[in-house]
């Protein structure tokens, strides 16, 4: 039942096939099928309680520290199903998530990156500096923090902290970023600095961007799908639909604020 | 608003509020400060009665005629190991069963019961943990009377403090930081170690100061399971029995004849210094991790 992928485009990272996800007896999301290419920022977007941040969720197996959240459906990574990957500690480490809060950890700036290294075992200081400088620089804060290193993550301000949050995901080399609306808590000079910075990671990796922004999805994602009360609407190349090619009324209208 | 008043004047409403709000303010400043009136009531009677017999001869000699002369040294030490034993057993266990709760256990019916047991343990009679740990530990254990039995009868009593502290401070660690440090990839138990407990110690350290306020003054749960009304020589060992501050207290106020008025309070005295300055030690660190703020 997997489609095809398109004989000229790149390979899909991620196949999506009649995902349908609950908390205890509230629907969230049902029958949703989609497909992330490689190297490609797909966009979500959909008023609340759409169901998009469920849909991240549901990629790397959130549901196992969500109380009463169920998965049902097919979602593959990389060729694998996510629901019979036992170590989930790997699946993690190869999607770095980023919430709408932005999250330092109270451990020192340096800590927070190196964190995901440590964890999984990188111990030597040369290779985590270089590591810890390399997130930092493609996270846009590197100069900003470079002489207080060792300053409490925690204590940044929110956009530094978001940025951080960036850097930690990006620390281990994760294939698929997901942006969960990123930048809720940021301000709107530090939001484009992160665009930038999303622009420049497409080339090494896949993004999956949640937003309420509708105009961010414009600016950044190649395809975007629009999801409505627990359902995908539909999915397009981003200049098609936004350039009026939107099969559904509803895109359409949500596209031009005339609800959401 | 009638002409003429300016948009800041009070009407009667808001002047009635705001009496009201004064009144409060006063009555609970006055419910406060009546508290204070026990504590300095205590201490000050303590310091009054208690400190002409208080000398360091007294602190550092054996006792004489069962306590009527001489020092407390034996029950001054034995107090000491008492406490430390029970909190070696009682902080390691009731840390390790609060981070199981806290953060591994399920909301089940289960864990409820765990629960309601840990509630209901905090509120058993100091006298019914000292029958039960002559049961357990003198005979069941063979650990005899002793500063093992008596400080274990003790860790069971303080064990819920233990578990509500170190439990209501591993709560207060946002859920954001948990969720961030699994979608790295950490276990359940990497996180806790690196992110969870480290920001959890102060909560821990309380549990510490409240087990040391109980363990220090309690008179009945080592009154059948280790303590002794006089032993002159100060333990070596956990099998040993010993003489304690608390059980002292209680035999030269009302067991021992010919017992100068200012001695029963030179000892009162001398424990609520014990559990001072053990516990500004446990204050000391606490105040340091408080001073800074991680987020």
């Amino acid at each position: 039942m997997t489609a095809p992928a398109p004989a000229t485009g790149p390979a899909n990272l991620v196949t999506v096939r009649g995902l349908s996800v609950r908390y205890g007896d509230h629907v969230a999301l049902q029958g949703v099928d989609l497909d992330v290419r490689e190297h490609e920022i797909f966009g979500i977007i959909g008023p609340a309680n759409a169901g998009k941040t469920s849909f991240l969720r549901a990629l790397n197996r959130m549901d196992e520290f969500v109380p009463r959240m169920r998965v049902d459906g097919n979602v593959t990574f990389a060729g694998r199903d996510v629901r019979s990957v036992r170590n989930l500690y790997a699946l993690r480490r190869q999607i770095g998530v980023v919430f709408p809060l932005p999250v330092g950890l109270p451990l020192s700036i340096y800590d927070n990156v190196a964190l995901g290294p440590r964890l999984a075992g990188t111990t030597g200081r040369a290779a985590l500096d270089e590591i810890v400088e390399r997130c930092l620089r493609r996270a846009a804060l590197w100069d900003e923090v470079k002489d207080r290193l060792d300053g409490l993550g925690s204590l940044l301000s929110g956009g530094q902290q978001q940025r951080l949050t960036i850097a930690r995901a990006l620390s281990q080399d994760p294939s698929l970023l997901l942006l969960d609306e990123f930048s809720i808590a940021v301000d709107p000079v530090t939001t484009m600095r992160i665009e930038e910075v999303l622009k420049e990671l497409r080339r090494e990796l896949t993004i999956v961007l949640v937003t309420n922004l509708v105009q961010q999805a414009r600016r950044l994602a190649d395809r975007t799908a629009f999801f409505l009360g627990g359902r995908c609407v539909e999915c397009a190349a981003t200049d098609a639909l936004f350039g009026g090619g939107a099969r559904d009324q509803r895109t359409n209208d949500y596209l031009e604020g005339r609800f959401g | 608003m009638n002409p003429g008043e300016t948009p800041f004047h009070a009407t009667p409403l808001e002047q009635r509020r705001q009496l009201v709000q004064r009144l409060v303010r006063m009555l609970l400043l006055c419910v406060t400060l009546l508290l204070l009136v026990p504590v300095l009531g205590i201490l000050g009677v303590l310091v009054f009665e208690g400190a002409p017999a208080l000398s360091w001869s007294f602190l550092f000699d054996k006792p004489q005629r069962l306590g009527a002369a001489g020092g407390i040294w034996p029950a001054l030490v034995g107090t000491i190991w008492l406490t430390a034993t029970a909190l070696a057993v009682a902080l390691p266990l009731g840390v390790a069963a609060a981070i199981y709760l806290s953060e591994y256990a399920r909301d089940n019916r289960l864990t409820r019961l765990i629960n309601l047991a840990i509630v209901n343990l905090a509120g058993v009679p100091s006298i019914v943990h000292a029958l039960f740990g002559v049961g357990a530990f003198v005979h069941f254990l063979h650990f005899g009377e002793s500063i093992l039995a008596a400080g274990c009868t003790l860790a069971v009593m303080t064990m819920p403090v233990v578990i509500v502290a170190t439990r209501e401070s591993l709560k207060a660690v946002p859920k954001a930081f948990r969720e961030a440090c699994w979608n790295m990839g950490a276990t359940r138990w990497q996180t806790i170690w690196r992110i969870v407990l480290p920001n959890s110690v102060s909560g821990i350290l309380t549990g510490v100061i409240l087990v040391v306020c109980r363990a220090v003054g309690e008179t009945a749960p080592i009154m059948f399971t280790g303590a002794v009304f006089l032993r002159l020589v100060t333990p070596e060992t956990v099998f040993d029995r010993t003489m304690a501050l608390s059980f002292h207290l209680y035999t030269v106020s009302t067991q021992v004849t010919d017992v100068p008025r200012a001695v029963p309070f030179a000892v009162a005295l001398t424990l609520i210094l014990v559990v001072l300055a053990m516990n500004s030690i446990a204050i000391w660190f606490r105040m340091r991790l408080r001073g800074r703020k991680k987020w």
